[in-house]
């Protein structure tokens, strides 16, 4: 009789579980932003240029335009997105679980990432590669004099992975010491609980730039990995990954067509240029094809600018951080950057 | 004509099931039962679609892998390539390492400050009560910042160790050097080691070293030692008790049991002492104390320390007043009295209370993330699945390591306290 008992509630259970649960996920990512209306996108939690508050605690910086521009590409609102901050360690699985919808967040396009941890990356924004900071007053001028250094790393980074191979491969030792965040390293570091930092070439500079006397610490030559730097979404929603990628792509061709922010606006109509007039809408279906408005790109660029903006504005030679362009410039202007065609 | 004298049989209704104490219960349980079936079923299909969705399998493969990454602080061999598996190992032994050591910090600290907080100078009792209601009260990641602060922030770089008039020096007769990269101090290395010695090229001298089998060897003597002593005395109090005379010596053959056998090891294996020097960038040889590992072990010891005393302070209080009248009508000095009746009393109420002690500072000790101390969260749960991308893997992994360990602490304490519990006959 027990056992009985025991058999038939088991087999309600399991009956109505599966009828109420059938319907588990189905709705797209993109369906969800806008039931919503406003996208969460993943950052870091605080690199000056990249993705930082400012004075008023509005996220801003050359990643957090990305989130922008997709955000206004999407919803038409460049504001109406919610920045998550997450570390080296947990930005996978906030965006595996989907707390957030994409990572924007100095993230480097590796095989496993993108084919074992099942993320699909959308394009590169940043062309990067592993350096090493030292104090000048060390004396050190090459990576190949650090033998038994003690080194301050971001866990859950490329960088732990490319600083073993590096050390390894070159005979040396080196005590690690593993870090939360890039303002924990900083401090660490300052604090000369490390004798180098490091991590991208880009995250060093920006974080060189928040020093009191940035021009105490070197950089070194030795640029150790590649480290393509771009946005991620979670793979299988290929419609989604398509809107984040396209997104970049277009603001990286509205700089090679020269529109920028303050021409978008009427570029669109007087121009004779048919790519300018798909990018922004004023003839063809690419938006529909998207599964957005016709005028989705021309909302992206006049949100953020085109990327020559973008990254002028947030890490450029202009400012602090003081990143020229390098690897980043146009493929016309012998850089990396090259977007397929909007047609 | 037939009369019906038999009550009316009535049917099973289903209304019983409610209204009826004989059904009522069953009932209950039965809907119990269903609502936790589906809420596991429910967790076990989301995990299931989310998997599928995400298009991912359930897999341990890749505890097998190469981990890529290097670890600081190794009790046992590994490099980056070793496996996944290693490095959950290497922080599982962290773990430990950190947990041992607390727990016995903090007990010795927890017996101090309880009975010292009971005494009767009133600037002992009053210091004792700040110490316990500041580290009660606080919360503990708060004491593992602070400390680690104190230890980076306060201290001298390695190479201010340097040069003819340094900043800083070397204590303890240049044996201890405190830098801000943690605390080196001499380490015990051997001439005859079990490992084999290497011998320098130039000189023709050889290089002491220490291999594991050493450390086991002396650990053992000196655990037969104890074991040794203990039989002595023994023995000594049984003869004690028949005959009223103590042996003579007793207590110099017990402490020979102990030193003499290590002592000879110690010869035998040609043991020097390694100190620390400054070479290059860091302080080389002798023993390196992290400030990850010290400031995790002090918060946790003092933090759990502060519990561990009111623990104690409560099992001396429940101990009868008249013990205390008693001893002291014999004649018993202060000390004594504590020692020999009422602490063995009131250990009957401090063990159930300081298991859970014990297993919240094991638990506890996962807050390494906040400066970087690679236990088995930081290895395992914490670069293994970024890079991996196996959160339930290891997750799952780590829940069951922390199971395990909490299990196994609290049924050896449990043995202790039938031990030491009231034996009714
Ligand atoms: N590109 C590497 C490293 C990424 C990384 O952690 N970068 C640092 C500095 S460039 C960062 O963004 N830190 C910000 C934070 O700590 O939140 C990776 O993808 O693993």
């Amino acid at each position: 009789m027990k056992k009985s008992v025991l058999l038939g509630t088991l087999a309600v259970a399991g009956v109505a579980s599966g009828a109420a649960f059938a319907d588990g996920h189905g709705d797209t990512t993109l369906g969800q932003i806008q039931e919503r209306g406003s996208l969460n996108c993943g950052v870091t939690t605080g690199l000056t240029g990249f993705a930082a508050p400012n004075a008023e605690g509005e996220w801003e910086g050359f990643d957090v335009g990305v989130c922008r521009a997709v955000a206004a590409a999407v919803l038409g609102d460049p504001t109406a997105v919610e920045f998550v901050p997450t570390t080296g360690q947990t930005r996978f699985t906030a965006l595996a679980s989907g707390e957030v919808d994409m990572l924007a967040r100095n993230t480097t396009w590796t095989f496993s990432r993108d084919v074992d941890l099942a993320f699909e990356f959308t394009g590169v924004n940043y062309y990067d590669g592993q350096g090493f900071m030292v104090p000048r007053e060390l004396g050190v001028s090459s990576a190949l004099e650090l033998d038994g250094a003690t080194v301050c790393i971001q866990t859950g980074t490329t960088t732990e992975l490319n600083l073993a191979d590096f050390f390894s491969s070159n005979n040396m030792s080196y005590e690690p010491v593993p870090i939360e965040t890039n303002a924990e390293a900083q401090q660490q570091y300052l604090a000369g609980a490390c004798d180098v930092y490091t991590t991208d070439a880009s995250g060093l500079a920006a974080t060189r730039a928040t020093f009191e006397d940035p021009s105490a610490h070197v950089v070194l030559p030795e640029i150790v990995s590649k480290e393509p730097l771009g946005p991620l979404v979670r793979h299988g929603d290929h419609e989604w990954g398509d809107i984040v990628r396209w997104t970049l792509n277009a603001l990286i061709t509205a700089e090679e067509l020269g529109v920028t922010s303050a021409n978008v606006g009427e570029i669109g109509g007087t121009t004779e240029n048919p790519e300018i007039r798909r990018l922004l809408g004023t003839e063809g279906e690419l938006g529909a094809m998207l599964g957005l408005e016709a005028d989705w790109a021309a909302n992206a660029i006049a949100a953020v600018g085109n990327y020559g903006e973008l990254f002028e504005g947030n890490i450029g030679e202009s400012t602090p951080i003081g990143l020229a362009r390098g690897l980043n410039a146009q493929w016309t202007d012998g850089g990396l950057l090259y977007s397929p065609p909007f047609r | 004509m037939a009369t019906m004298t038999d009550p009316p049989v009535e049917g099973f209704r289903l209304s019983q099931l409610i209204y009826d104490t004989r059904y009522r219960s069953m009932t209950i349980q039965v809907v119990a039962f269903v609502l936790i079936m589906l809420g596991l079923v429910w967790l076990a299909n989301n995990v299931v679609t989310n998997l599928q969705a995400l298009g991912k399998d359930f897999d341990f493969g890749f505890l097998g892998n190469r981990a890529g990454y290097d670890i600081n602080q190794r009790l046992v061999e590994y490099s980056n390539d070793s496996t996944h598996g290693r490095a959950a190992i290497v922080g599982i032994l962290n773990t430990l390492l950190v947990a041992v050591l607390g727990c016995i910090t903090a007990t010795v600290l927890g017996v101090f400050a309880g009975v010292l907080r009971l005494s009767k100078n009133w600037i002992v009792s009053r210091l004792m009560s700040v110490y316990v209601e500041g580290f009660r009260n606080i919360p503990l990641l708060l004491w593992i910042l602070v400390i680690f602060a104190v230890m980076t922030e306060g201290t001298p770089q390695p190479r201010d160790f340097r040069g003819e008039d340094a900043e800083a020096s070397m204590i303890l007769g240049d044996s201890v050097a405190i830098t801000n990269r943690g605390i080196y101090i001499p380490n015990l290395v051997f001439n005859r080691s079990l490992g084999g010695n290497e011998v320098d090229a130039d000189t023709g001298a050889v290089i002491a070293s220490q291999s594991a089998g050493d450390i086991i060897l002396l650990l053992a003597v000196i655990i037969a030692g104890f074991l040794a002593s203990g039989f002595i005395g023994r023995r000594a109090t049984a003869i004690q008790e028949k005959t009223g005379v103590r042996p003579p010596g007793t207590f110099w053959m017990r402490l020979g049991a102990v030193v003499v056998p290590a002592l000879i090891v110690l010869v035998a294996l040609g043991a020097t002492l390694e100190y620390p020097e400054l070479r290059g960038f860091n302080f080389a040889d002798g023993i390196h104390l992290r400030n990850s590992l010290i400031a995790l072990w002090f918060a946790l010891s003092l933090y759990t320390g502060a519990f561990i005393a009111e623990i104690v302070r409560a099992g001396i209080m429940a101990v009868s007043k008249g013990q205390t009248e008693a001893a002291f009508a014999l004649g018993m000095r202060p000390s004594w009295t504590m020692n020999l009746v009422i602490l063995p009393q009131a250990l009957r109420v401090i063990i159930p209370p300081l298991i859970s002690q014990f297993l919240n500072l094991t638990k506890n000790s996962s807050l390494a993330i906040a400066v970087g101390y690679m236990d088995v969260r930081s290895t395992l749960g914490g670069i293994t699945i970024n890079q991996t991308g196996r959160e339930l893997e290891g997750m799952l992994l780590l829940g069951l390591f922390y199971l395990i360990t909490s299990l196994i602490i609290s049924g050896a304490m449990n043995i202790y306290n039938n031990s030491v519990k009231l034996q009714e006959r």
